[in-house]
């Protein structure tokens, strides 16, 4: 098999860092391989992307060692231009990446850019666009794209002159669970029909994993792991649990083997061993088609006074759609609500009319006290050249921070900025209610592993605490209710054991594999029901 | 003021004559200081802004640009001292010295203010509903990177504004108790390293679509043929051009402020008039395949 990448000892220090951000790195990349880069953040995925792509070092500079071929070039003889043609790149943000203003051209200007016939380029935006499902999007104006949409138009870009190499960094963190299934299934596509060869860096190994050829594992930028799936999750398991798929670590938890690349295959496992529950049966829906009672709504029956609470809100644009449809929604005092649906759903705009940034059209939006929001962006907040001026310290010590106070923001990692910003929104007296809008993104297991503890702290304080997420596996972690909004309209909301329990995309691995068995979500409690199941077994199998 | 596609004959015009068309309308407006000629212009160029569905955004353009022009209509009588119907002296009025506000001044005021508006309506009328990626095409074998540049900035603006109204909207949620950082010089420098980290992800994005390639320069777009539309806004242009420079050599609209207003209405000006909103409102009448 040729190679399409090939690193040999390199090593890189951006411009002014202490510390590089590679160290040594020596990895070969096949052609029609599908390779997944995990590791911690700031572990150096995002620079070894940029390396492949010929940014590092001719793009940021800084101190480079080693050498790195793309497809027969050497990077640092060829720059990110000339490695286009071999290798396409498409980087988390989609905003910055969409540089024209019509779909059609964005999709044409890198073809253009080598001076390729206009019947080529006509000829590839249109095969491009059918490949990726973007055809009716053509003619539209990237101002007027969703973020899912826009994700798929920049890919579109990167893919149309026929890259032998494709270079993503987290293409799925802007997206629902359906978009970014559909997203994962798509570049397999790709990689399986056009030999496409692949390089992905995601955080949510359960997302890809089943996909990939091999696992590359990054620690403080040194390659520390790189085997074919199953070889690494063993790995992951001895050496960095944090990274363990959810499937791979209810079957480890529960003393069965080998680690699954994902549901399929640790729903084998299970067939195999006679363990695989029988689907669950659909949860009952409640007078209002709502799920059964539950304790908060028997607390709200009860009569006691909800921290926050949507009446009948309806946010209708001027000559445009409405965005809310009537949304009735109340937390109580310290309860812990995920707030799901799919891109587009109206979960930001739900939080902004809950949290005051917005008003109605019509409907009410009633409070205890003040509402904390905390927007997807944590950069946002921070503007001061130190942390400590940005929060006091009381704030700073909420959220386990005070370490940090002379510190520049810009220079915390990106569950730490997150933090950061969390306690600027929690500064003061406490709320009534706090918000958090997409606040994993981006953020990797131990980050998430954090952050839970920290809003579960709130909660305990009598917080109520709303999170909007695409990220089930940390919804089933923290929330004790779940709310699924579909057009602006909630269609379900009860217990997140019952929701995310029976579905498939909004669903979490461990309920998945188990067919929503014991609404266990999360692998753990999982494990404890397979070992029930384990032990029943032997007892029927004892003569 | 952001492109935006939409069904109307503007937008469905290849972007050389709708540029074109744009362009030769502003020329008008800075040809002629007729008043009656400007009202022709006004009602041609609001007739061809709701034509091509951006109203909003030309209104919004003049409404941005009304205090400059109230300025320059206000500051004009102040600052000439021809006219001779006064209908004020104001005596001595440091800076200015001994001023008299007359009647010619201040419609001569209002004149360059109007004309101010309209090129700026034309201006506005081009950035909404001309496709700057076609006008990139067409300007980067001219000057590739300041064509590049400006289709940059365009892109830039809507991100920069929704990046501004994160921030205002991350603000808005500081809480009461928090050490606010509420300095504007603070949210400015926040703003201005933002702008700087997007201009660099946008940069790193043009490095890897291979914008730097020499090649780059010789590509071109797609030859299509001319549509109905690309004809009309073409001709029109054209007429506009013709109608200007012989509407301004043969004095058809004759207009001197100064030393007493001298606005002759003759057959020729109100027939120029007429031809210019014509020129301006005609390319709208036709709306057969303005979809795409």
């Amino acid at each position: 098999m040729t190679d399409v990448l090939r690193l040999d000892g390199v090593t890189y220090a951006y411009a002014g860092a202490a510390a590089p951000a590679l160290r040594d790195v020596s990895l070969q990349v096949g052609e029609g391989e599908l390779v997944v880069l995990a590791g911690g953040s700031a572990g150096g995925k995002s620079t070894l992307l940029r390396v492949a792509a010929g940014l590092v070092p001719h793009f940021h500079g800084g101190t480079f060692a080693g050498r790195a071929v793309v497809g027969g070039l050497d990077t640092r003889r060829h720059g990110p231009g000339e490695l286009a043609a071999v290798a396409a790149s498409l980087f988390q943000d989609p905003e910055t990446q969409v540089v024209l203003t019509t779909v059609r051209a964005e999709l044409a200007f890198p073809l253009e850019n080598r001076g390729a016939d206009a019947l080529v380029v006509a000829r590839a935006v249109e095969e491009v666009a059918l490949a990726l499902g973007i055809e009716r999007l053509l003619q539209r104006s990237v101002a007027e794209l969703s973020g899912g949409e826009l994700q798929r138009v920049a890919l579109g870009a990167a893919l149309v002159a026929r890259p032998a190499l494709l270079l993503l960094d987290e293409p799925t963190s802007q997206l629902d669970p359906v978009a970014g299934d559909e997203l994962l299934w798509l570049l397999r596509r790709l990689n399986e029909e056009w030999g496409t060869t692949v390089l992905l860096a995601e955080h949510r190994l359960e997302r890809c994993l089943a996909h990939a050829d091999r696992l590359v594992v990054l620690q403080d930028g040194a390659v520390v792991c790189d085997d074919e799936p199953r070889g690494a999750l063993r790995w992951c398991a001895e050496h960095a649990p944090v990274l363990e798929t959810p499937a791979a670590r209810l079957l480890r938890r529960a003393g069965l083997g080998p680690p699954p690349r994902g549901v399929r295959e640790a729903r084998a496992t299970l067939r195999a061993q006679g363990l695989l529950p029988v689907p669950a049966p659909p949860v009952q829906p409640g007078p209002t088609g709502r799920s059964v009672a539950s304790p908060w709504r028997r607390r709200r029956r009860s009569g006691a006074p909800s921290a926050l609470a949507a009446r009948g809100v309806w946010q209708e644009l001027r000559g445009g759609p409405a965005i809310l449809r009537g949304v009735d929604l109340a937390l109580q005092p310290g309860e812990r609500v995920a707030l799901l649906g799919r891109n587009g759903a109206g979960k930001s705009t739900l939080l902004r009319h809950l949290a005051g940034l917005d008003r109605p059209t019509r409907g009410r939006v009633e409070a205890a006290g003040r509402v904390a929001l905390l927007l997807q962006n944590p950069g946002d907040y921070l503007l001061a050249e130190r942390a400590g001026e940005e929060a006091s310290a009381q704030a700073l010590r909420l959220v386990g921070l005070d370490h940090v106070a002379q510190r520049d923001p810009r220079d915390l990692s990106g569950g730490e900025r997150q933090r950061l910003a969390l306690a600027v929104v929690l500064d003061g007296p406490p709320p009534a209610a706090l918000l958090l809008d997409e606040p994993t993104r981006g953020m990797d297991r131990g980050a998430k592993a954090v952050l839970i503890d920290h809003l579960r702290r709130l909660a305990a304080r009598e917080t109520a605490v709303l999170v909007a997420t695409h990220d089930v596996e940390f919804a089933a972690a923290l929330a004790e209710r779940a709310v699924l909004l579909a057009d602006g309209v909630v269609i379900a909301d009860g217990a997140v054991a019952e929701l995310l329990s029976g579905g498939w995309h909004f669903s979490t691995e461990t309920a998945r594999v188990l067919n929503g068995a014991g609404r266990a979500l999360t692998p753990d409690e999982g494990a404890a029901l397979l070992r029930g199941n384990l032990s029943m077994l032997e007892v029927s199998s004892e003569p | 003021m952001i492109y935006r596609r939409r069904a109307t004959p503007l937008h469905a015009a290849r972007a050389a004559a709708g540029a074109c068309w744009c362009l030769a309308l502003a020329a008008a407006a800075l040809a002629f200081e007729h008043p009656l000629v400007l009202a022709f212009l006004a009602l041609g160029i609001g007739v061809a802004a709701v034509g091509a569905g951006a109203g909003r955004e030309v209104a919004r353009g003049c409404l941005f640009t009304l205090p400059l022009a109230l300025l320059v209509a206000f500051v004009n009588p102040f600052v000439v001292r021809d006219g001779l119907t006064v209908l004020l002296r104001l005596g001595e009025l440091p800076p200015f010295g001994q001023v008299d506000l007359t009647l010619e001044a201040l419609v001569y005021g209002a004149v360059l203010g109007v004309r101010l508006l309209l090129v700026v309506a034309c201006f506005a009328l081009l950035a909404a509903a001309v496709d700057p990626d076609e006008l990139l095409r067409l300007f980067r074998a001219v000057s590739f990177r300041s064509a590049l540049a400006a289709a940059l900035a365009v892109r830039l603006v809507p991100v920069l504004a929704r990046d501004a109204r994160r921030m205002a909207d991350a603000h808005r949620c500081r809480s009461p108790g928090a050490a606010r950082a509420e300095h504007r010089l603070a949210v400015l420098r926040a703003a201005t390293t933002s702008a700087l980290d997007r201009g660099i992800d946008v940069a790193a994005t043009l490095e890897v679509r291979g914008y730097a390639l020499p090649t780059a320069r010789r590509s071109r777009g797609p030859r299509a043929p001319w549509s109905r539309h690309d004809l009309a806004f073409a001709a029109c242009a054209v007429a506009l051009v013709t109608l200007t420079v012989v509407g301004a050599v043969l004095g058809w609209a004759h207009f001197a402020p100064y030393p007493a207003l001298d606005a002759t209405l003759t057959p020729a000006t109100w027939a120029l008039g007429a031809a210019l909103a014509l020129a301006a409102a005609l390319p709208f009448a036709d709306r057969r395949g303005v979809a795409r």
